[in-house]
């Protein structure tokens, strides 16, 4: 930095950990420069309606976007908003990065909320028609295909994956659902509930493939003949099974976007590592947070991982923009890091919710309600080594969850773990 | 999203710290969710009840205001608001 120079905070994110990073930064204190680079052109907004509501029932362009915009606080008037375009490379010694338009803005800190993006299946077959829900555009894009009758298959079934098949029955369409190797929300919920919840999407009318990965993409025939690209008209699976498809959608997990991060000796192998502080190690006055970062989470036993889960990003902007400040003002950081994880996401009107590390359990208990009748409210427990690791709930208001917060981390009885404990294979 | 809650909430917030008192919580119940984040924001001012709905406190003391932006920050629908007294 030159010393005539005001000092500059640069976030490299625009999304929501991005917009609330800077809101951090200012409430911490920060009244230097504060630049946020992002690729999209839109202010930041917010991304889970886009497998949901607004995937249904985007309106306009412009009303889905209005819906969607996160609202800022008054200090974010004093930011300096470079959207549209991306980060393509950072210099951690030197307290640069540099941006796809050549232009390179110098730092006295950084922070990382560039976020991930969708991961892409490399199979044969055409690569246009098929759909992934990252942006707006994706959303309006998929919502403009999803007519009534319409045959989507959607590739993946994490939470993204059920949404949309959910969203698109719901809209009418018929709706074939590519399992891949394990079954619905099977990493976050466990084997034990991922079953229950085949049958279920199965019971509204959902049509699962179980077993199969896809090995190709069909062709649209008679597309090729007008000239334009090739379409994606479903999928071939490696058991040579055929679904016919007029939409595709894959949703088969994300990528960390850290290229821009490369040639600086970080550890990029699954996202940024950061310390308990969310500070990057060995990058100087850099924190990290939301879906790119990799921390020990004290609530899955210290095990190091990236949460993406909506809530983090925001609880991490806190620490991470507190740590940042503190850094550069010499002043005393804040607490460790130690949020308690938390998601949710609807389907067919029924919430499910959790908290903390329900994937690390080695069985669990129903508390209330029964498996067999999800619908009409069940909240789970999820045990390991004789200790509470997460709950669920399903189809019970939301609210309720927080009552069920103090479990965490607490013994489970006994009886429990002789009696009504089932184990959870995984 | 209308932007009058915006307004008033940017209002809000730049109002002098001795004023905050006078500045009241309002949840938007056409779309509060219940999601119950906030109560985990800021539990003297928000709190799930046993149904899982949530109820909340209007006024709150100046100490409390950084408490209540996490909780505007965490809501998943944005339903909470600042609103000036008058």
């Amino acid at each position: 930095m030159s010393e005539h120079q005001e000092p500059r905070i640069v976030v490299v994110g625009a999304s929501m950990g991005g917009l609330r990073a800077a809101e951090q930064l200012r409430a911490a204190g920060w009244d230097g420069a504060i630049t946020v680079v992002g690729e999209e052109v839109h202010p930041p907004y917010n991304r889970p309606p886009l497998s949901k509501e607004l995937l249904a029932h985007p309106g306009s362009p412009e009303d889905a976007l209005a819906t969607v915009a996160l609202r800022q606080r008054p200090t974010m008037e004093t930011v300096d908003w470079r959207l549209g375009v991306r980060v393509v490379a950072s210099d951690l010694q030197g307290q640069t990065v540099t941006l796809a338009s050549g232009e390179q803005l110098a730092y006295d800190g950084l922070v990382i909320a560039s976020g991930i993006r969708p991961r892409r299946l490399h199979v044969p077959g055409p690569t246009v028609g098929r759909h992934v829900v990252r942006t707006l555009e994706d959303a309006l894009g998929l919502h403009r295909q999803m007519r009534p009758g319409a045959r989507v298959v959607v590739v993946g079934c994490g939470f993204i994956g059920c949404e949309v098949a959910a969203t698109a029955r719901e809209l009418g369409c018929e709706v074939h659902l590519v399992e891949g190797s394990r079954g619905p929300m099977h990493r976050v919920l466990g084997e034990e509930v991922s079953v229950i919840m085949r049958d279920w999407l199965v019971g509204r009318g959902i049509q699962i493939v179980t077993g199969h990965s896809v090995e190709e993409y069909l062709t649209a025939e008679g597309i090729q003949d007008d000239g334009g690209p090739a379409l994606a008209a479903g999928v071939r699976l490696a058991d040579g099974t055929e679904i016919q498809g007029d939409v595709v959608v894959e949703a088969v997990g994300s990528v960390p976007n850290t290229e821009w991060l490369e040639g600086n000796g970080l550890d990029l192998t699954d996202g940024v590592v950061v310390d308990d502080r969310l500070r990057v190690a060995g990058a100087g006055h850099t924190v990290a947070l939301g879906d790119i970062a990799r921390y020990q989470d004290p609530w899955a036993e210290g095990e190091m991982r990236r949460v993406e889960h909506w809530q983090g990003a925001i609880d991490m902007a806190k620490t991470a923009a507190r740590t940042l400040v503190a850094d550069l003002t010499g002043s005393e950081p804040p607490a460790a890091y130690a949020a308690v994880p938390s998601f949710w996401s609807d389907q067919f009107g029924i919430r499910i919710q959790g908290i903390g590390a329900p994937h690390r359990a080695t069985g669990l208990a129903v508390l209330e309600g029964s498996l067999d009748a999800v619908e009409d409210g069940v909240v789970i427990r999820y045990d390991r080594d004789g200790l509470a690791v997460g709950v669920v709930t399903i189809g019970l208001p939301a609210g309720r969850l927080v009552h069920f917060r103090k479990l965490l981390g607490q013994p489970t009885p006994i009886s429990d773990r002789t009696a009504e404990t089932v184990g959870v294979a995984s | 999203m209308s932007t009058t809650h915006v307004d008033s909430s940017r209002e809000a917030a730049r109002a002098p710290r001795d004023e905050e008192q006078s500045m009241k919580v309002w949840v938007d119940r056409t779309l509060c969710e219940n999601h119950g984040q906030c109560a985990i924001a800021a539990p003297n001012t928000f709190e799930m009840d046993e149904e899982g709905i949530l109820q909340y406190t209007e006024g709150f003391p100046a100490g409390e205001l950084e408490y209540i932006e996490d909780a505007m920050d965490v809501c998943p629908v944005q339903a909470i608001f600042l609103k000036g007294d008058q």
